[in-house]
């Protein structure tokens, strides 16, 4: 998967969980949590739909790699690499 | 790691609603999961019954917490989310407003809160203050500090409210709502259910319990999860180190697993364990509750208040009573002003009333039916005071004891809102093997998926993520 792959793998997972809040103009660079409203409980979902969808661990100290888009390409691009976009799953 | 078909991520003791819960949860996230139910229905404390071609419900007079949709970091929308079911599936319609009735004195609330601080100012004009700073800390505390001492709420209460009358006017709701202890209730409870009756609000799926459980189930289903019905378990099962390795059924077999979610209640699982249970473990208030469907609804009668929770005296005794029952304090709740797309043309008044269950279970059957005649002659002569009476419009009626309690629920002491003492984070003692639901001190429907859903979260889906694959 590359940058944008990741990026839509992301906004995908985040629609599955909390299909009320929209995705299309997220920035890349700002905390998820100040752009939409996103709590703990909804990061471990984030964290179980990569572990259901891509096979991908993500232990919970390194939850905080995934507090923006940027940051979760830069932590995810190693783990996904080789794998294929999911969307709407 | 192949698994033989026995073998379970999660076992689920109860298809109540904190089992249908965590259920969802785990089988959402493709881990194999079964919730076992003794009984034909699901639903636990919060399920329906069919007579005489009617269906009524158990348990639900309302289900609080309701908000608005969109509503933000509210238990309801959380809860929501968590379970992958859209607000609008829910079809809630409104309460018009509830009433407290002590005595003399009345205090009505609604969905928006102005309506109780402009009663408490009317009624109560010296503590305007005093309320105020009450509904700031309640708005404030930490409710869910696992870490945090048990405090009585009636001690508490008077830190911010000095005249007594309003304190045990508050107090009748929130014990009828979920206390589990006599005559008080832990403070951090005291909290958690002044928000969702009194800032959040009431409100009642469209035609009840059952669509809103049909809702749990396919959701269940459709995640891939097994559940089993007329399927008893028996004993739970330790290893040699004393932790739970699984769980033998009524019918002889066994299922395996590491993790295993009870809504039993703490003294029941215990039982399920082979430990001695502490009498005191034991709560000591049960319920009767009458329905009663009138041939015309119940504002025709003049009665628009949705819930009614009264008290005759102005000493409000939250305890079992010596006697069969205790008529001096009940809730009154007409179902049918909640807001409905399709209103009835009938009536639905519920009254619940405190009862003793060792009594109501030492009466041999002919006194038993004569026993329910007069407690619900007692309750009416009381409960009149607050509404209509709906025995000359009656086209049908039932009523439940601490008997049926005990029959449908396996609760000791015929209990519906468990043991006195609280294990919030769901630790019974035994490895492996974690309550969810009424002993985990989450209350309510709300309360009680939302227990589902965080035992589930914590003990299956947060301790394996770094282990398996």
């Amino acid at each position: 998967m590359n940058r944008e792959e990741i990026i839509q793998a992301i906004k995908d997972i985040i629609t599955t969980i909390a299909p009320d809040e929209d995705v299309s103009n997220l920035a890349n660079d700002v905390r998820l949590r100040e752009q939409i409203e996103l709590d703990s409980m909804d990061f471990l979902d984030i964290v179980m739909e990569l572990r259901k969808r891509y096979g991908v661990q993500v232990p919970e100290e390194d939850y905080k790699e995934l507090a923006t888009l940027d940051g979760c390409v830069t932590y995810l691009s190693p783990k996904l690499a080789g794998k294929t976009l999911k969307v709407g799953v | 790691m192949p698994m033989s078909a026995n073998r379970y991520d999660a076992i689920v003791i109860g298809a109540g609603m904190s089992g249908l819960a965590a259920g969802i949860r785990l089988a959402q996230f493709g881990r194999r999961v079964v919730v076992l139910e003794r009984h034909s229905l699901w639903g636990g404390l919060n399920s329906f019954y069919k007579r005489g071609g009617r269906r009524y419900d158990t348990g639900l007079h309302a289900l609080t917490n309701f908000v608005p949709r969109g509503t933000k970091n509210t238990p309801l929308p959380r809860l929501l989310r968590q379970l992958r079911i859209g607000y609008d599936d829910l079809k809630l319609g409104e309460q018009t407003y509830s009433r407290v009735c002590l005595d003399d004195v009345v205090l009505r609330f609604a969905n928006q809160f102005a309506l109780l601080a402009e009663d408490v100012s009317s009624v109560f004009p010296a503590e305007i203050d005093g309320f105020a700073r009450l509904v700031h800390e309640v708005e404030t505390m930490d409710a869910f500090d696992q870490t945090a001492v048990v405090r009585s709420a009636r001690t508490e209460l008077r830190r911010f409210v000095r005249d007594p009358l309003l304190v045990e006017a508050l107090m009748v709701p929130i014990c009828w709502y979920g206390s589990a202890r006599e005559d008080d209730i832990d403070w951090d409870q005291f909290v958690i259910l002044f928000r969702s009756l009194f800032l959040e609000g009431f409100a009642r799926p469209e035609g009840g319990i059952k669509p809103f459980l049909d809702l749990l189930l396919a959701r269940y289903r459709d995640c891939g999860g097994e559940l089993r019905m007329k399927c008893g378990v028996e004993k739970i099962e330790l290893d040699a180190h004393g932790a739970a390795r699984g769980v033998r059924l009524q019918d002889g077999s066994e299922l395996e697993s590491d993790c295993i979610l009870s809504s039993a209640g703490f003294p029941e699982t215990m039982g399920l364990v082979g430990r001695n249970i502490d009498t005191r473990d034991i709560g000591r208030l049960s319920f009767t509750e009458i329905v009663h469907i009138t041939d015309r609804p119940s504002r025709t009668f003049g009665h628009d208040a949705t819930i009614t929770f009264f008290a005759t005296t102005k000493d409000f005794a939250w305890r079992r009573p010596e006697s069969l029952i205790d008529t001096r304090t009940g809730v009154i709740c007409c179902s049918d002003n909640y807001a409905s797309l399709t209103p009835s043309k009938e009536g639905v008044m519920r009254v619940t009333s405190l009862a003793n269950h060792d009594r109501w279970c030492a009466l041999d059957e002919s006194s038993y039916e004569t026993a329910k005649l007069a407690a619900e002659q007692a309750i009416f002569a009381a409960a009149i005071r607050f509404v209509f009476d709906p025995r000359p419009h009656s086209v049908a009626s039932d009523m439940f004891t601490p008997r049926t309690i005990r029959f449908y629920t396996g609760h000791l002491g015929g209990t519906v809102y468990g043991t006195p003492t609280k294990r919030r984070d769901g630790d019974c003692g035994v490895k492996n093997l974690h309550l969810i639901g009424t002993d985990q001190g989450l209350l309510g429907i709300v309360g009680a998926l939302l227990s589902g859903v965080t035992m589930a979260n914590r003990h299956v889906l947060m301790e394996t993520r770094a282990g398996q694959s």
